[in-house]
Protein backbone atom coordinates (compact mmCIF):
# COMPACT_ATOMS: atom_id res chain seq x y z
CA UNK A 1 0.00 0.00 0.00
CA UNK A 2 1.17 3.40 -0.64
CA UNK A 3 1.41 5.09 2.72
CA UNK A 4 1.63 8.64 1.22
CA UNK A 5 -1.19 8.33 -1.56
CA UNK A 6 -3.12 7.48 1.34
CA UNK A 7 -2.83 9.62 3.55
CA UNK A 8 -3.26 12.03 0.98
CA UNK A 9 -7.23 10.44 0.33
CA UNK A 10 -7.38 10.11 4.25
CA UNK A 11 -6.27 13.73 4.86
CA UNK A 12 -8.62 15.18 1.92
CA UNK A 13 -11.61 14.01 3.68
CA UNK A 14 -10.79 14.89 7.16
CA UNK A 15 -9.39 18.14 5.67
CA UNK A 16 -13.19 18.81 3.74
CA UNK A 17 -14.75 18.86 7.42
CA UNK A 18 -12.30 21.33 8.73
CA UNK A 19 -12.90 23.47 6.08
CA UNK A 20 -16.51 23.50 6.30
CA UNK A 21 -16.44 23.70 9.85
CA UNK A 22 -13.58 26.58 9.38
CA UNK A 23 -16.08 28.57 7.28
CA UNK A 24 -17.94 29.09 10.25
CA UNK A 25 -15.51 30.11 12.29
CA UNK A 26 -14.16 32.68 9.36
CA UNK A 27 -17.22 34.06 8.64
CA UNK A 28 -18.98 34.84 11.97
CA UNK A 29 -15.38 36.27 12.16
CA UNK A 30 -15.55 38.34 8.99
CA UNK A 31 -18.91 39.94 10.12
CA UNK A 32 -18.74 40.64 13.99
CA UNK A 33 -14.34 39.86 14.73
CA UNK A 34 -15.87 37.23 17.27
CA UNK A 35 -14.33 34.04 17.56
CA UNK A 36 -17.54 31.72 17.90
CA UNK A 37 -15.44 29.21 20.37
CA UNK A 38 -19.31 27.12 20.63
CA UNK A 39 -19.00 26.46 16.86
CA UNK A 40 -17.33 23.40 17.70
CA UNK A 41 -20.52 22.06 20.04
CA UNK A 42 -23.03 23.12 17.51
CA UNK A 43 -20.67 20.17 15.13
CA UNK A 44 -21.58 18.32 17.71
CA UNK A 45 -25.13 18.52 18.46
CA UNK A 46 -25.46 17.99 14.53
CA UNK A 47 -24.12 14.76 14.60
CA UNK A 48 -25.72 14.09 17.78
CA UNK A 49 -29.11 15.01 16.23
CA UNK A 50 -29.03 12.92 13.30
CA UNK A 51 -27.33 9.70 15.41
CA UNK A 52 -30.40 9.78 16.69
CA UNK A 53 -32.79 10.11 14.06
CA UNK A 54 -30.86 7.34 12.31
CA UNK A 55 -30.65 5.19 15.03
CA UNK A 56 -34.95 5.83 15.82
CA UNK A 57 -35.15 4.87 11.63
CA UNK A 58 -33.36 1.95 11.81
CA UNK A 59 -34.63 0.92 15.37
CA UNK A 60 -37.88 1.27 13.91
CA UNK A 61 -37.04 -0.98 10.95
CA UNK A 62 -38.15 0.68 8.12
CA UNK A 63 -37.13 -0.80 5.32
CA UNK A 64 -35.39 2.39 3.69
CA UNK A 65 -32.33 2.45 1.48
CA UNK A 66 -29.25 4.01 4.03
CA UNK A 67 -28.65 6.88 2.08
CA UNK A 68 -32.21 8.09 2.37
CA UNK A 69 -31.81 7.18 6.40
CA UNK A 70 -28.41 9.70 6.63
CA UNK A 71 -29.81 12.39 4.74
CA UNK A 72 -33.24 12.11 6.65
CA UNK A 73 -30.38 12.65 9.84
CA UNK A 74 -28.54 15.55 8.21
CA UNK A 75 -32.10 16.81 7.55
CA UNK A 76 -33.02 16.72 10.82
CA UNK A 77 -29.69 18.04 12.24
CA UNK A 78 -29.51 21.18 10.14
CA UNK A 79 -32.66 23.35 11.26
CA UNK A 80 -31.62 21.98 15.22
CA UNK A 81 -28.34 23.24 14.82
CA UNK A 82 -29.60 26.48 13.01
CA UNK A 83 -31.95 27.03 15.68
CA UNK A 84 -28.91 26.73 18.30
CA UNK A 85 -26.81 29.28 16.11
CA UNK A 86 -29.41 31.65 16.01
CA UNK A 87 -29.89 31.28 19.79
CA UNK A 88 -26.41 31.81 20.41
CA UNK A 89 -26.23 34.97 18.62
CA UNK A 90 -29.62 36.60 19.85
CA UNK A 91 -29.38 34.99 24.19
CA UNK A 92 -25.18 35.27 24.31
CA UNK A 93 -23.71 37.64 21.81
CA UNK A 94 -25.87 40.45 20.93
CA UNK A 95 -26.25 41.83 24.12
CA UNK A 96 -22.67 42.06 24.40
CA UNK A 97 -21.87 43.64 20.62
CA UNK A 98 -20.88 46.87 22.07
CA UNK A 99 -18.82 45.42 24.91
CA UNK A 100 -14.97 45.24 25.23
CA UNK A 101 -14.01 42.15 22.89
CA UNK A 102 -13.29 40.61 25.82
CA UNK A 103 -16.41 39.47 27.13
CA UNK A 104 -18.10 38.18 24.28
CA UNK A 105 -14.80 35.90 23.58
CA UNK A 106 -15.48 34.59 27.22
CA UNK A 107 -19.27 34.23 27.02
CA UNK A 108 -18.34 32.39 23.98
CA UNK A 109 -15.94 29.82 25.99
CA UNK A 110 -18.79 29.72 28.45
CA UNK A 111 -21.49 29.04 25.75
CA UNK A 112 -19.19 26.11 24.64
CA UNK A 113 -19.18 24.34 28.28
CA UNK A 114 -23.23 24.74 28.59
CA UNK A 115 -24.20 23.55 25.11
CA UNK A 116 -21.59 20.52 26.08
CA UNK A 117 -23.07 19.85 29.47
CA UNK A 118 -26.84 20.32 27.88
CA UNK A 119 -25.34 17.55 25.27
CA UNK A 120 -24.38 15.10 28.28
CA UNK A 121 -27.61 15.28 30.08
CA UNK A 122 -28.99 14.69 26.81
CA UNK A 123 -27.17 11.94 25.23
CA UNK A 124 -25.05 10.74 28.42
CA UNK A 125 -21.59 10.41 28.56
CA UNK A 126 -21.16 7.14 26.58
CA UNK A 127 -19.88 7.22 23.39
CA UNK A 128 -22.50 6.19 20.76
CA UNK A 129 -21.62 4.43 17.48
CA UNK A 130 -22.88 5.83 14.19
CA UNK A 131 -24.66 2.42 12.93
CA UNK A 132 -23.02 1.21 9.99
CA UNK A 133 -26.16 1.01 7.84
CA UNK A 134 -23.55 2.43 4.53
CA UNK A 135 -22.11 -0.17 2.78
CA UNK A 136 -18.76 1.36 2.91
CA UNK A 137 -17.14 -0.06 -0.74
CA UNK A 138 -13.46 0.27 -0.72
CA UNK A 139 -12.20 1.22 -4.02
CA UNK A 140 -8.77 0.98 -5.25
CA UNK A 141 -7.06 3.68 -6.32
CA UNK A 142 -3.26 3.56 -7.83
CA UNK A 143 -1.88 1.66 -4.48
CA UNK A 144 -4.34 3.05 -2.08
CA UNK A 145 -7.90 2.73 -0.85
CA UNK A 146 -10.97 5.32 -1.10
CA UNK A 147 -14.31 4.10 0.70
CA UNK A 148 -17.13 5.34 -0.61
CA UNK A 149 -17.81 7.34 2.62
CA UNK A 150 -14.60 8.98 1.55
CA UNK A 151 -15.84 10.19 -1.88
CA UNK A 152 -19.13 11.25 -0.33
CA UNK A 153 -17.50 13.48 2.57
CA UNK A 154 -15.28 15.09 0.04
CA UNK A 155 -18.19 15.59 -3.19
CA UNK A 156 -20.37 17.08 -0.50
CA UNK A 157 -18.37 19.33 0.63
CA UNK A 158 -16.88 20.52 -2.68
CA UNK A 159 -20.84 21.19 -3.23
CA UNK A 160 -20.98 23.24 0.15
CA UNK A 161 -18.18 25.32 -0.84
CA UNK A 162 -19.58 25.92 -4.17
CA UNK A 163 -23.19 26.78 -3.05
CA UNK A 164 -21.53 28.93 -0.58
CA UNK A 165 -19.37 30.61 -2.45
CA UNK A 166 -22.63 31.41 -5.04
CA UNK A 167 -24.51 32.57 -2.13
CA UNK A 168 -22.16 35.26 -0.67
CA UNK A 169 -20.56 36.09 -4.14
CA UNK A 170 -23.95 36.34 -5.78
CA UNK A 171 -27.12 36.62 -3.86
CA UNK A 172 -28.13 40.18 -2.41
CA UNK A 173 -27.56 38.99 1.00
CA UNK A 174 -24.31 37.74 0.53
CA UNK A 175 -23.33 40.72 -1.22
CA UNK A 176 -25.29 42.60 2.03
CA UNK A 177 -22.79 40.00 4.16
CA UNK A 178 -19.98 41.11 2.73
CA UNK A 179 -20.63 44.73 3.03
CA UNK A 180 -21.77 44.32 6.63
CA UNK A 181 -18.09 43.37 7.42
CA UNK A 182 -16.15 45.71 5.56
CA UNK A 183 -18.01 48.54 7.28
CA UNK A 184 -21.01 47.96 9.15
CA UNK A 185 -22.19 51.35 9.80
CA UNK A 186 -22.08 52.48 6.20
CA UNK A 187 -24.24 48.74 5.38
CA UNK A 188 -26.54 50.70 7.75
CA UNK A 189 -26.69 53.79 5.62
CA UNK A 190 -28.03 51.40 2.73
CA UNK A 191 -30.54 50.10 4.62
CA UNK A 192 -28.99 46.99 6.14
CA UNK A 193 -30.13 45.67 9.06
CA UNK A 194 -27.00 44.71 10.45
CA UNK A 195 -28.49 42.80 12.95
CA UNK A 196 -30.78 40.67 10.49
CA UNK A 197 -27.30 40.08 8.66
CA UNK A 198 -25.66 39.12 11.97
CA UNK A 199 -28.32 36.50 12.77
CA UNK A 200 -27.82 35.14 9.53
CA UNK A 201 -24.62 34.34 9.56
CA UNK A 202 -24.36 32.49 12.58
CA UNK A 203 -27.80 30.57 11.12
CA UNK A 204 -25.69 29.45 7.92
CA UNK A 205 -22.60 29.27 9.50
CA UNK A 206 -24.40 26.60 11.87
CA UNK A 207 -26.33 24.98 9.27
CA UNK A 208 -22.94 23.85 7.57
CA UNK A 209 -21.94 23.07 11.09
CA UNK A 210 -24.60 20.45 11.13
CA UNK A 211 -23.58 18.93 7.71
CA UNK A 212 -19.92 18.68 9.04
CA UNK A 213 -20.97 16.83 12.29
CA UNK A 214 -22.74 14.30 10.36
CA UNK A 215 -20.24 13.79 7.85
CA UNK A 216 -17.69 13.40 10.92
CA UNK A 217 -19.53 10.88 12.66
CA UNK A 218 -20.37 8.97 9.68
CA UNK A 219 -16.77 9.06 8.61
CA UNK A 220 -15.29 8.10 12.34
CA UNK A 221 -18.28 5.98 13.00
CA UNK A 222 -18.68 7.93 16.52
CA UNK A 223 -20.21 10.63 18.17
CA UNK A 224 -19.67 12.05 21.74
CA UNK A 225 -20.54 14.98 23.56
CA UNK A 226 -16.86 16.64 23.94
CA UNK A 227 -16.33 15.67 20.05
CA UNK A 228 -16.68 19.20 19.32
CA UNK A 229 -14.03 20.39 21.41
CA UNK A 230 -10.77 18.97 19.33
CA UNK A 231 -12.72 19.36 16.37
CA UNK A 232 -13.71 23.12 16.47
CA UNK A 233 -10.13 23.95 17.69
CA UNK A 234 -8.59 22.21 14.98
CA UNK A 235 -11.31 23.75 12.52
CA UNK A 236 -9.98 27.33 13.82
CA UNK A 237 -6.84 26.27 13.40
CA UNK A 238 -7.87 26.01 9.85
CA UNK A 239 -9.25 29.15 9.39
CA UNK A 240 -5.79 30.87 11.01
CA UNK A 241 -4.01 29.12 8.84
CA UNK A 242 -6.13 30.32 5.73
CA UNK A 243 -6.12 33.65 7.10
CA UNK A 244 -9.25 34.30 9.17
CA UNK A 245 -12.72 36.56 7.95
CA UNK A 246 -11.39 35.11 4.54
CA UNK A 247 -13.77 32.58 2.63
CA UNK A 248 -11.16 30.75 0.09
CA UNK A 249 -8.89 31.05 3.11
CA UNK A 250 -10.79 28.42 5.11
CA UNK A 251 -11.02 26.33 2.90
CA UNK A 252 -7.81 26.32 1.54
CA UNK A 253 -6.27 26.19 5.29
CA UNK A 254 -9.14 22.97 6.38
CA UNK A 255 -7.90 21.32 3.31
CA UNK A 256 -4.10 21.91 4.08
CA UNK A 257 -4.67 21.05 7.79
CA UNK A 258 -6.28 17.84 7.21
CA UNK A 259 -3.13 17.01 4.54
CA UNK A 260 -0.52 18.04 7.27
CA UNK A 261 -2.51 15.99 10.20
CA UNK A 262 -2.51 12.84 7.69
CA UNK A 263 1.02 12.95 6.54
CA UNK A 264 2.49 13.59 9.70
CA UNK A 265 0.37 10.70 11.84
CA UNK A 266 1.40 8.53 8.63
CA UNK A 267 4.77 9.35 8.82
CA UNK A 268 5.82 10.05 12.71
CA UNK A 269 6.41 6.46 13.63
CA UNK A 270 8.74 5.85 10.38
CA UNK A 271 10.35 9.58 11.33
CA UNK A 272 10.93 8.82 14.96
CA UNK A 273 12.26 5.16 14.92
CA UNK A 274 15.35 5.36 17.09
CA UNK A 275 16.50 2.25 15.19
CA UNK A 276 17.02 4.48 11.64
CA UNK A 277 19.23 7.24 13.55
CA UNK A 278 22.51 7.01 14.89
CA UNK A 279 22.24 7.73 18.73
CA UNK A 280 25.16 8.76 20.54
CA UNK A 281 25.55 7.16 23.84
CA UNK A 282 22.88 3.86 23.92
CA UNK A 283 23.94 2.43 20.67
CA UNK A 284 24.34 -1.06 23.15
CA UNK A 285 20.83 -1.13 24.27
CA UNK A 286 19.08 0.34 21.40
CA UNK A 287 20.82 -2.22 19.06
CA UNK A 288 19.51 -5.06 20.93
CA UNK A 289 15.81 -3.80 21.49
CA UNK A 290 15.97 -2.98 17.55
CA UNK A 291 16.96 -6.70 16.89
CA UNK A 292 14.85 -7.77 19.19
CA UNK A 293 11.37 -5.63 18.19
CA UNK A 294 12.69 -4.37 14.91
CA UNK A 295 12.08 -0.60 15.67
CA UNK A 296 12.06 1.72 18.45
CA UNK A 297 9.49 4.51 18.51
CA UNK A 298 9.50 7.51 19.94
CA UNK A 299 6.29 9.49 18.88
CA UNK A 300 3.18 7.00 17.57
CA UNK A 301 0.22 7.85 15.71
CA UNK A 302 -1.45 9.03 19.10
CA UNK A 303 0.42 11.94 18.24
CA UNK A 304 -2.16 12.79 15.39
CA UNK A 305 -4.04 15.67 17.19
CA UNK A 306 -0.46 17.76 18.12
CA UNK A 307 0.02 18.44 14.09
CA UNK A 308 -3.07 21.06 13.93
CA UNK A 309 -1.53 23.10 16.92
CA UNK A 310 1.82 22.62 16.00
CA UNK A 311 0.89 24.59 12.26
CA UNK A 312 -1.38 27.25 14.35
CA UNK A 313 1.66 27.82 16.14
CA UNK A 314 4.16 28.31 12.85
CA UNK A 315 1.33 30.33 11.52
CA UNK A 316 1.18 32.92 14.91
CA UNK A 317 4.44 32.97 14.87
CA UNK A 318 5.56 33.50 10.79
CA UNK A 319 2.32 34.44 9.50
CA UNK A 320 -0.13 35.81 11.63
CA UNK A 321 -2.14 36.86 8.70
CA UNK A 322 -2.42 33.76 7.67
CA UNK A 323 -1.68 32.68 4.14
CA UNK A 324 -4.76 34.43 2.26
CA UNK A 325 -5.66 37.09 4.94
CA UNK A 326 -5.01 40.71 4.87
CA UNK A 327 -2.65 42.44 6.75
CA UNK A 328 -4.51 43.10 10.35
CA UNK A 329 -4.20 46.36 10.09
CA UNK A 330 -6.07 47.00 6.90
CA UNK A 331 -9.13 45.41 8.25
CA UNK A 332 -11.45 48.02 9.73
CA UNK B 1 -37.06 81.80 1.06
CA UNK B 2 -34.72 81.35 3.63
CA UNK B 3 -35.74 81.44 7.16
CA UNK B 4 -33.99 81.46 10.28
CA UNK B 5 -36.50 80.29 12.50
CA UNK B 6 -38.49 77.16 10.61
CA UNK B 7 -41.94 76.62 11.58
CA UNK B 8 -42.86 73.21 11.95
CA UNK B 9 -43.94 70.93 9.67
CA UNK B 10 -42.69 73.04 6.79
CA UNK B 11 -39.33 72.20 5.97
CA UNK B 12 -38.07 68.87 4.50
CA UNK B 13 -35.90 68.23 6.97
CA UNK B 14 -35.85 70.08 10.48
CA UNK B 15 -33.13 70.28 13.64
CA UNK B 16 -34.18 71.87 16.64
CA UNK B 17 -31.77 72.21 19.42
CA UNK B 18 -29.44 69.03 18.37
CA UNK B 19 -26.60 67.53 20.85
CA UNK B 20 -23.84 65.14 20.34
CA UNK B 21 -21.71 64.35 23.08
CA UNK B 22 -18.28 61.93 22.53
CA UNK B 23 -18.31 61.08 26.61
CA UNK B 24 -18.34 64.06 28.36
CA UNK B 25 -17.10 66.28 25.44
CA UNK B 26 -19.63 68.14 23.25
CA UNK B 27 -19.04 67.90 19.97
CA UNK B 28 -22.61 69.73 19.33
CA UNK B 29 -24.35 72.44 20.99
CA UNK B 30 -27.90 72.37 20.63
CA UNK B 31 -27.89 73.60 16.83
CA UNK B 32 -31.19 74.37 14.71
CA UNK B 33 -32.07 74.16 10.85
CA UNK B 34 -34.16 73.12 8.17
CA UNK B 35 -33.84 72.20 4.43
CA UNK B 36 -36.53 72.88 2.56
CA UNK B 37 -37.93 70.86 -0.26
CA UNK B 38 -36.21 71.34 -3.45
CA UNK B 39 -33.07 73.63 -1.59
CA UNK B 40 -29.66 73.21 -1.73
CA UNK B 41 -28.19 74.20 1.71
CA UNK B 42 -24.50 73.97 2.72
CA UNK B 43 -23.08 73.86 6.18
CA UNK B 44 -19.74 75.20 6.30
CA UNK B 45 -17.15 75.66 9.10
CA UNK B 46 -13.42 74.58 10.05
CA UNK B 47 -12.39 71.36 10.81
CA UNK B 48 -13.63 70.27 14.22
CA UNK B 49 -16.73 72.50 14.41
CA UNK B 50 -19.30 69.62 14.81
CA UNK B 51 -20.25 69.45 10.94
CA UNK B 52 -19.50 65.94 10.90
CA UNK B 53 -21.23 64.99 14.14
CA UNK B 54 -24.24 67.27 13.12
CA UNK B 55 -24.61 65.21 9.74
CA UNK B 56 -23.85 61.66 11.76
CA UNK B 57 -26.90 62.50 13.96
CA UNK B 58 -29.10 63.22 11.63
CA UNK B 59 -28.49 59.60 9.92
CA UNK B 60 -28.75 58.38 13.59
CA UNK B 61 -24.92 56.85 13.34
CA UNK B 62 -24.70 58.29 16.64
CA UNK B 63 -26.51 59.21 18.86
CA UNK B 64 -28.02 62.69 20.07
CA UNK B 65 -30.53 64.87 22.08
CA UNK B 66 -32.92 67.12 20.42
CA UNK B 67 -35.48 66.77 17.78
CA UNK B 68 -34.74 65.77 14.24
CA UNK B 69 -38.48 65.63 12.20
CA UNK B 70 -38.03 64.69 8.48
CA UNK B 71 -41.25 65.05 6.80
CA UNK B 72 -43.66 65.31 9.84
CA UNK B 73 -42.31 62.39 10.93
CA UNK B 74 -39.44 62.47 14.10
CA UNK B 75 -36.24 60.71 13.01
CA UNK B 76 -34.47 61.16 16.09
CA UNK B 77 -35.57 57.53 17.82
CA UNK B 78 -35.21 55.25 14.17
CA UNK B 79 -32.26 53.47 13.77
CA UNK B 80 -29.77 54.18 10.85
CA UNK B 81 -31.02 51.48 8.27
CA UNK B 82 -34.86 52.69 7.91
CA UNK B 83 -33.94 56.02 6.53
CA UNK B 84 -33.12 55.49 3.44
CA UNK B 85 -36.09 53.61 3.08
CA UNK B 86 -38.00 57.33 3.69
CA UNK B 87 -35.65 58.91 1.20
CA UNK B 88 -32.90 59.98 3.11
CA UNK B 89 -29.42 59.06 1.76
CA UNK B 90 -26.05 60.08 3.26
CA UNK B 91 -23.06 60.04 1.55
CA UNK B 92 -20.26 59.81 4.02
CA UNK B 93 -17.10 61.68 5.06
CA UNK B 94 -14.44 60.08 3.41
CA UNK B 95 -16.84 58.31 0.75
CA UNK B 96 -17.22 54.94 3.44
CA UNK B 97 -17.17 52.59 -0.47
CA UNK B 98 -17.20 48.91 0.17
CA UNK B 99 -13.19 48.28 -0.67
CA UNK B 100 -13.45 44.53 -1.30
CA UNK B 101 -16.88 44.75 -3.25
CA UNK B 102 -16.62 45.51 -7.15
CA UNK B 103 -18.31 48.91 -8.50
CA UNK B 104 -21.28 46.89 -9.66
CA UNK B 105 -22.15 45.36 -6.16
CA UNK B 106 -21.27 48.95 -4.19
CA UNK B 107 -24.29 50.16 -6.06
CA UNK B 108 -26.32 47.50 -5.84
CA UNK B 109 -26.08 47.88 -2.30
CA UNK B 110 -27.22 51.24 -2.73
CA UNK B 111 -30.63 49.84 -3.98
CA UNK B 112 -30.82 47.10 -0.85
CA UNK B 113 -33.68 48.16 0.13
CA UNK B 114 -35.78 48.78 -2.64
CA UNK B 115 -37.39 45.29 -4.74
CA UNK B 116 -38.55 47.34 -7.81
CA UNK B 117 -36.44 45.64 -10.65
CA UNK B 118 -37.14 47.69 -13.26
CA UNK B 119 -36.69 51.30 -11.36
CA UNK B 120 -33.41 49.99 -9.99
CA UNK B 121 -32.17 49.04 -13.92
CA UNK B 122 -33.01 52.49 -14.90
CA UNK B 123 -31.71 54.47 -12.18
CA UNK B 124 -28.35 52.16 -12.60
CA UNK B 125 -28.76 53.30 -16.34
CA UNK B 126 -29.26 56.70 -15.07
CA UNK B 127 -26.19 56.74 -12.54
CA UNK B 128 -24.07 55.14 -15.39
CA UNK B 129 -25.16 58.04 -17.81
CA UNK B 130 -23.95 60.79 -15.22
CA UNK B 131 -21.02 58.97 -13.93
CA UNK B 132 -19.90 57.43 -17.04
CA UNK B 133 -16.53 56.26 -15.14
CA UNK B 134 -18.46 54.11 -13.24
CA UNK B 135 -19.55 52.21 -16.06
CA UNK B 136 -16.67 51.58 -17.77
CA UNK B 137 -15.19 50.23 -14.09
CA UNK B 138 -18.52 48.46 -13.10
CA UNK B 139 -16.23 44.98 -12.48
CA UNK B 140 -13.80 46.66 -10.76
CA UNK B 141 -12.74 46.42 -7.23
CA UNK B 142 -13.74 49.47 -5.10
CA UNK B 143 -10.22 49.41 -3.37
CA UNK B 144 -8.42 49.99 -6.87
CA UNK B 145 -10.76 53.24 -7.93
CA UNK B 146 -8.95 56.82 -7.45
CA UNK B 147 -10.12 59.16 -4.80
CA UNK B 148 -12.40 61.14 -7.26
CA UNK B 149 -13.60 58.10 -9.02
CA UNK B 150 -14.31 56.69 -5.33
CA UNK B 151 -16.14 59.72 -3.99
CA UNK B 152 -18.19 59.63 -6.88
CA UNK B 153 -18.95 55.89 -6.81
CA UNK B 154 -20.31 57.08 -3.00
CA UNK B 155 -22.67 59.53 -4.61
CA UNK B 156 -23.99 57.09 -7.37
CA UNK B 157 -24.21 54.78 -4.83
CA UNK B 158 -26.39 57.32 -2.53
CA UNK B 159 -28.56 57.88 -5.84
CA UNK B 160 -29.30 54.43 -6.44
CA UNK B 161 -31.73 54.05 -3.43
CA UNK B 162 -33.73 57.37 -5.22
CA UNK B 163 -33.51 59.90 -2.22
CA UNK B 164 -35.78 62.53 -2.12
CA UNK B 165 -32.78 64.24 0.40
CA UNK B 166 -29.52 63.53 -0.02
CA UNK B 167 -26.82 64.85 2.54
CA UNK B 168 -23.01 64.91 1.68
CA UNK B 169 -20.39 65.09 4.03
CA UNK B 170 -17.20 67.19 2.88
CA UNK B 171 -17.39 65.70 -0.61
CA UNK B 172 -13.95 67.45 -2.05
CA UNK B 173 -11.93 66.36 0.72
CA UNK B 174 -8.30 64.90 -0.27
CA UNK B 175 -9.57 65.44 -4.25
CA UNK B 176 -7.30 67.35 -6.50
CA UNK B 177 -9.17 70.71 -7.52
CA UNK B 178 -10.16 69.57 -11.44
CA UNK B 179 -11.38 66.56 -9.38
CA UNK B 180 -13.60 68.56 -6.69
CA UNK B 181 -15.01 70.73 -9.99
CA UNK B 182 -16.27 67.33 -11.56
CA UNK B 183 -17.56 66.69 -8.57
CA UNK B 184 -19.97 70.01 -7.68
CA UNK B 185 -20.52 69.69 -11.00
CA UNK B 186 -22.29 65.96 -10.45
CA UNK B 187 -24.26 67.46 -7.54
CA UNK B 188 -25.48 70.86 -9.43
CA UNK B 189 -26.84 67.98 -11.76
CA UNK B 190 -28.13 66.22 -9.34
CA UNK B 191 -29.38 68.97 -7.63
CA UNK B 192 -31.18 70.32 -11.09
CA UNK B 193 -33.40 67.11 -10.88
CA UNK B 194 -35.11 67.69 -7.89
CA UNK B 195 -32.97 65.85 -4.98
CA UNK B 196 -33.04 68.13 -2.05
CA UNK B 197 -29.47 68.49 -0.91
CA UNK B 198 -28.09 69.29 2.13
CA UNK B 199 -24.14 69.78 1.95
CA UNK B 200 -21.25 69.83 4.73
CA UNK B 201 -17.97 71.54 3.26
CA UNK B 202 -14.56 72.63 4.62
CA UNK B 203 -14.23 74.38 0.94
CA UNK B 204 -16.82 76.85 2.34
CA UNK B 205 -16.53 79.63 -1.15
CA UNK B 206 -17.40 76.62 -3.29
CA UNK B 207 -19.78 75.49 -0.84
CA UNK B 208 -21.61 79.25 -1.13
CA UNK B 209 -21.02 79.55 -4.88
CA UNK B 210 -23.13 76.18 -5.14
CA UNK B 211 -25.77 76.84 -2.49
CA UNK B 212 -28.38 79.44 -2.56
CA UNK B 213 -28.39 79.44 1.44
CA UNK B 214 -26.04 78.72 4.15
CA UNK B 215 -25.10 77.91 7.64
CA UNK B 216 -21.55 78.56 9.62
CA UNK B 217 -20.73 76.44 12.45
CA UNK B 218 -18.26 77.49 15.24
CA UNK B 219 -17.22 74.97 18.05
CA UNK B 220 -20.22 73.15 18.08
CA UNK B 221 -22.72 75.87 17.58
CA UNK B 222 -24.57 77.64 14.15
CA UNK B 223 -22.91 81.31 14.23
CA UNK B 224 -24.57 82.46 11.29
CA UNK B 225 -27.32 81.91 8.55
CA UNK B 226 -28.38 83.45 5.37
CA UNK B 227 -28.83 83.22 1.78
CA UNK B 228 -24.98 82.25 0.04
CA UNK B 229 -24.63 85.97 -1.60
CA UNK B 230 -24.83 87.32 2.33
CA UNK B 231 -22.76 85.03 3.91
CA UNK B 232 -19.73 85.54 0.86
CA UNK B 233 -19.73 89.05 1.12
CA UNK B 234 -20.03 89.13 5.06
CA UNK B 235 -16.79 90.54 6.17
CA UNK B 236 -16.77 88.14 9.14
CA UNK B 237 -16.89 85.08 6.57
CA UNK B 238 -14.74 86.49 4.30
CA UNK B 239 -12.48 87.07 7.05
CA UNK B 240 -12.58 83.85 8.41
CA UNK B 241 -13.41 81.36 5.33
CA UNK B 242 -12.58 82.67 1.72
CA UNK B 243 -8.79 83.72 3.22
CA UNK B 244 -9.60 87.28 2.51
Amino acid sequence: MDIFLQQIINGLTTGSVYAIVALGYTMVYGVIQLINFAHGEVVMIGAMVAFTVIMAIVGAGAPLPPIVIVLAGVLAAIPVCMTVGFLLERVAYRPLRHAPRLAPLITAIGMSIILQQLALLIWGRDPRAFPQIMENTSFSLGGAAISSVQIAIILMSIALMAVLTWFVYRTKFGIAMRATAENVSVAGLMGIDANRVIAGTFIIAAGLAAVAGVMYGTYYGIAHYTMGFILGLKAFSAAVLGGIGNLAGAMLGGILLGLVEALGTGYISEFTDLCKWPVVGAEGMLMERCAADGHVVLFGSNYQDVFAFLVLIMVLVFRPSGLLGERVSERA
Amino acid sequence: MASSSPEKGYALLEALNLEVHYGGIAAVKGVSFAVEEGELVCLIGANGAGKTSTLKALARMIPSSGEIHYRKERLDRQPSHLLIGKGMALVPEGRGIFARLTVAENLAMGAYHRNDKDGIAADLAHVYTLLPRLKERAEQVAGTLSGGEQQMLAIGRALMGRPQLLLLDEPSMGLAPLMVEKVFEVIRAVAAEGVTIFLVEQNARLALQTCSRGYVMESGRITLADTSDKLLADPRVRAAYLGE
